[in-house]
């Protein structure tokens, strides 16, 4: 057993964990971070999706012990300081681009990684991005809306 | 104008706040103080006897608490089967034991064997990795055909072979089927295989059982569509528990799709042994147990045949169909490829006879059971691609074989035992035609053409049967449940309103478009309003959440059950105002007296009812709460007419969604937004069964495709945006919302229009092809354009 500390959403956390034990299982067993969701055990869903020093990781293919002393950055720290929704959040619900809510954490994650690398992506960069965040339930389309709504542009859709 | 509340308002979600910031209440979020964690030792090989456990190393590892085998569970129930099925003889289907952990045998790959109980799942993992188990492997079977040879390993021993049943429909239009056919001017036949799939719902399946000594009362927190039918077949028929002593609980859900309805040898296990062992038991299926244990949809394989006469009139339809079981009856697998699939043979067409013949087959391979759309996916794709079929054979307009042959007067009675009772399908075509930009179509293609692609237009109608069901109706074709809904409407002294509805949403947003139904309906504000669901503690009775059945029989009750309000609450304002009950009227939120100015607020009269000093106690009592049961008298009928283009690559067969549009007919329609979305998921799952997922088997059980590495799931980059429309809705004439259920349409309505778009595609490109089974792979597209 090891002990850990890291920054997670601007809070200092510790905890004692296995070496085998995930970053992942450490946000949401140690912690109680549950809104980091975990839909797959071969790193391709993507619901597990949080920020590590500033970069999108998937929190289910690294070690709670190899995020010691990183920043990290949860669905839980995202909203604005006075909770209202943020800008990507408020435009998954505009757009409806959620239903069950279980990719939303990891899609949201992943939507401010890639804004913030590309604030104007073209749909087809965001469709591209998205490659290892699954969702069962949208079909995409909202998120991609959503998405791109959130970097102040329109999809066009042939007669919608 | 869009609306901006009440019905037909695209009303944004409430629930996304909680599942935007992380603050979701899924099942695996909820941990109890002092709870175990099981793991459980699944069987590696298809078919098999156990000779031995031996669990002795493994009991005394650090942390083990128990470990349960079949042995532990000699004295209770199997899991039962929720439907019966009674074949063309008269003869009820065999209907095998399905223990909750192994028995003696093993039958297919994922079967629990062992359920490892210890402090940490890492202590019940290790430990499990520790338990010998001996099993004399047994050839499997795996295919369906050779299931039913003489020869054939039985997958169940005490049966007298692998057939559950042997079904006909309408048996006895079966000779008048076979004379249709010999006087037809022409047949066209198609052999076809509707694709195994795994649904996938996100969120993989949790439970967690919780006993409390004091009160001898058992819950159970799990992954359920239908908290209510879970407690009824674990309580009555697994455990022995009655309903008042269990409590099932299924909070927020991620994802459903079929899968979740049933009731799963984990959930059984948790809860007893919770109880075994005085401490909460916690099971969290990872992403590898779901692909074999969780119940697959589909795997028909058909072949279908259609007579026309000399005038193209479709004059019959002839199926033949061999749908897998898997190793155990899952709870309402025998429905599926009958009543499910059967009565939808008919389509959107007056066919007059039809003869279907469903075989159902056990082999050594996971339960198969309702998948979105069960059994309608399966017929809408035999019946469109023998219609295309024949549309190529006859050379006639696809669109225009289809018009020919509509049903266009409503109600309708289809040879089928089901009768529609509203649609138009010729204004879907015309709205369907009218934004797929068809006249486009010939300079798209030249397009694609020009950068070296083929380019298919594939179209697809269907109609299916929603809103299940009326309860005597399903009884007599066997289902062991009714299928009404329940809501209880609770009215708060202070005007607010809980609805507690036996409906479940796992992503539908009930708690958004529910709300919309009441404020329309009392004109109040719809943030007056909370859905209470998923609990049976707080929930009536109710059938739970799929085949599209929650806004058309949970919203009818919940509209029942308001309605009892409304006139309750007309009485108590007759009174305050000194007036006949009969002129009051209720209208944006007041209830007046008619041709007078006087009203009372809806809030007074909430108050009255449970402040009753100025109050008709002697008439009606206190309080203001009531609750419904809604039984539908039908089902309901949503259709639609598809199109879709592809892409096909003619060096590597790659196909690519290039355009899909839709037009459907949902009735009346409560919240567009989402709507729209039910439609879109349900397009991405048809496309994915279209184009790419495949449960495979090999010969001796094993599943292929058992992870994201193999089972093709549609990603963002996969597919493109959609154009639907459902503005051409006729309202459902037997259920007060005229509403039909959304959510199955799209897949559907998909599958079809893929695969007759890429045979449009292939044949455009000069290859003889005229069918490409799912899902269709580059490599099968390949081959089709070399063969
Ligand atoms: S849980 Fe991390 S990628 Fe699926
Ligand atoms: S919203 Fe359910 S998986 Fe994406």
């Amino acid at each position: 057993m090891t002990q850990v500390s890291m920054t997670v959403n601007g809070k200092s956390a510790t905890g004692t964990v296995e070496g085998r034990t995930l970053l992942s299982s450490f946000l949401r067993d140690t912690l109680e971070l549950t809104g980091t969701h975990v839909g797959c055990d071969t790193s391709q869903c993507g619901a597990c999706v949080v920020h590590v020093n500033g970069v999108a990781v998937k929190s289910c293919t690294m070690l709670a012990a190899e995020a010691d002393g990183a920043e990290v950055a949860t669905i839980e720290g995202q909203a604005n300081a006075d909770g209202s929704l943020n800008v990507i959040q408020q435009a998954f619900q505009d757009h409806h681009g959620l239903q069950c809510g279980f990719c939303t954490p990891g899609m949201v994650m992943s939507a401010a990684a890639l804004l913030k690398d590309n604030p104007k992506p073209t749909e087809a960069e965001v469709r591209e991005y998205l490659e290892g965040n699954i969702c069962r339930c949208t079909g995409y389309h909202n998120i991609v809306k959503a998405i791109m709504a959130a970097s102040g542009q329109d999809v066009a859709i042939a007669a919608e | 104008m869009p609306k901006d509340g009440g019905i037909g308002a695209s009303s944004k979600r409430r629930e996304d706040v909680r599942f935007l910031t992380g603050a979701g209440n899924y099942t695996d979020d909820i941990n109890l103080r002092g709870q175990a964690y099981v793991h459980f030792l699944r069987s590696d090989i298809a078919h098999g006897t156990i000779t031995n456990i031996d669990t002795a190393a493994a009991s005394a590892m650090p942390g083990v608490v128990r470990i349960f085998t079949g042995a532990d569970f000699q004295a209770v129930g199997g899991l039962p089967c929720g439907w019966q099925i009674t074949d063309r003889f008269g003869e009820a289907m065999k209907e095998p034991r399905h223990p909750v952990l192994a028995d003696g045998k093993v039958r297919h790959v994922g079967e629990p064997i062992c359920a490892v109980v210890a402090d940490t799942l890492e202590q019940a993992r290790d430990a499990a990795e520790a338990i010998v188990v001996d099993i004399d492997e047994l050839p499997a079977v795996v295919d369906m055909a050779k299931a039913l040879t003489a020869d054939s390993p039985k997958v169940h021993d005490d049966l007298s072979d692998n057939m559950c049943y042997d079904w006909g429909f309408v048996e006895e239009n079966k000779e008048a089927v076979e004379e249709a056919f010999r006087n037809a001017a022409h047949v066209t036949t198609c052999e076809l295989t509707n694709n195994r799939l795994v649904a996938n719902p996100m969120e993989p399946r949790v439970a967690l059982g919780d006993y409390d000594r004091s009160s001898d009362n058992s819950t159970l927190y799990t992954t359920s569509q239908n908290p209510h039918v879970i407690r009824l077949l674990m309580g009555a028929f697994v455990l022995g528990i009655p309903e008042h002593k269990l409590r099932v609980v299924a909070p927020d859900v991620g994802g459903g799709f079929g899968t979740k309805i049933f009731h799963y040898a984990e959930e059984a296990l948790c809860t007893f042994a919770a109880k075994a062992l005085n401490r909460p038991v916690k099971w969290t299926s990872t992403r590898s147990e779901a692909f074999v244990s969780d119940a697959h949809g589909r795997d028909h394989v058909t072949t279908i045949e259609l007579a026309l006469d000399a005038d193209n009139n479709f004059t019959a339809v002839r199926t033949s169909t061999l749908a897998n079981m898997g190793a155990y009856l899952s709870t309402f697998a025998p429905s599926v490829p009958t009543w499910l699939h059967g009565t939808l043979m008919a389509g959107n067409y007056k066919t007059p006879l039809v003869y279907v013949n469903v075989r159902a087959v056990f082999t050594n391979t996971v339960p198969v059971d309702a998948y979105r759309g069960a059994g309608r996916p399966e017929a809408t794709f035999q019946l469109e691609r023998v219609i295309d079929k024949a549309a190529r054979e006859l050379g006639v307009d696809p669109i225009a074989l289809r018009r020919q042959n509509f049903v266009s007067e409503f109600p309708y009675q289809t040879p089928v035992a089901v009768a529609y009772d509203s649609g138009d399908f010729h204004r879907l075509m015309d709205k369907l035609e009218a934004q797929a930009d068809f006249e486009g179509f010939a300079a798209r293609r030249a397009k694609s053409e020009a950068e070296g692609k083929l380019r298919g237009l594939g179209i697809n109608c269907f109609i299916e049967a929603c809103g299940i069901a009326p309860s005597n109706l399903v009884g007599q074709l066997g289902a062991r449940a009714g299928l009404y809904e329940s809501a209880t409407v609770r009215v708060n002294a202070t005007g607010g309103l809980v609805v507690m509805t036996g409906s479940h949403s796992h992503g539908q947003g009930h708690e958004t478009a529910f709300p919309q139904v009441i404020a329309e309906m009392i004109g109040i504000d719809e943030s007056m309003i909370e859905i209470v669901h998923g609990d049976t503690a707080n929930t009536p009775m109710g059938m739970g959440t799929y085949g599209s059945r929650s806004i058309a029989v949970g919203g009818s009750a919940m509209v029942r059950a308001t309605e009892k309000i409304i006139n309750k609450a007309k009485k108590i304002a007759a009174h305050l105002m000194e007036a006949s009950e009969s002129d009051i009227e209720l209208k944006d939120g007041a209830f007046s007296v008619a041709g007078t100015d006087k009203s009372v607020a809806w809030g007074d009269v909430t108050l009255a009812a449970y402040v009753p000093h100025n109050y008709p106690l002697e008439d009606i009592e206190p309080g203001l709460e009531e609750t419904a049961f809604y039984d539908p008298s039908n089902f309901t009928y949503p259709a639609g007419a598809y199109a879709c283009e592809v892409e096909v690559d003619k060096e590597t067969g790659a196909v690519t969604i290039a355009k899909f549009t839709t037009a459907d007919d949902f009735g009346n329609v409560i919240n567009p937004m989402i709507v729209d979305g039910q439609v879109h998921g349900g397009l991405v799952q048809g496309i994915g069964q279209a184009l790419m997922e495949n449960a495979a088997y090999d010969e001796n059980g094993q599943l292929l495709s058992a992870s994201y590495m193999d089972y093709a799931m549609p990603r963002a980059s996969d597919v493109p945006m959609f154009t639907v429309d459902h503005s051409n809705g006729t309202p459902c004439t037997h259920n007060p919302l005229g509403v039909k259920g959304c959510g199955e349409a799209g897949a559907i309505g998909s599958p079809p229009t893929v695969v007759n778009a890429v045979v449009d595609a292939l044949q455009s490109g000069g290859h003889k092809v005229d069918h490409v089974d799912m899902p269709v792979s580059p490599a099968r597209v390949w081959a089709a354009m070399q063969g």
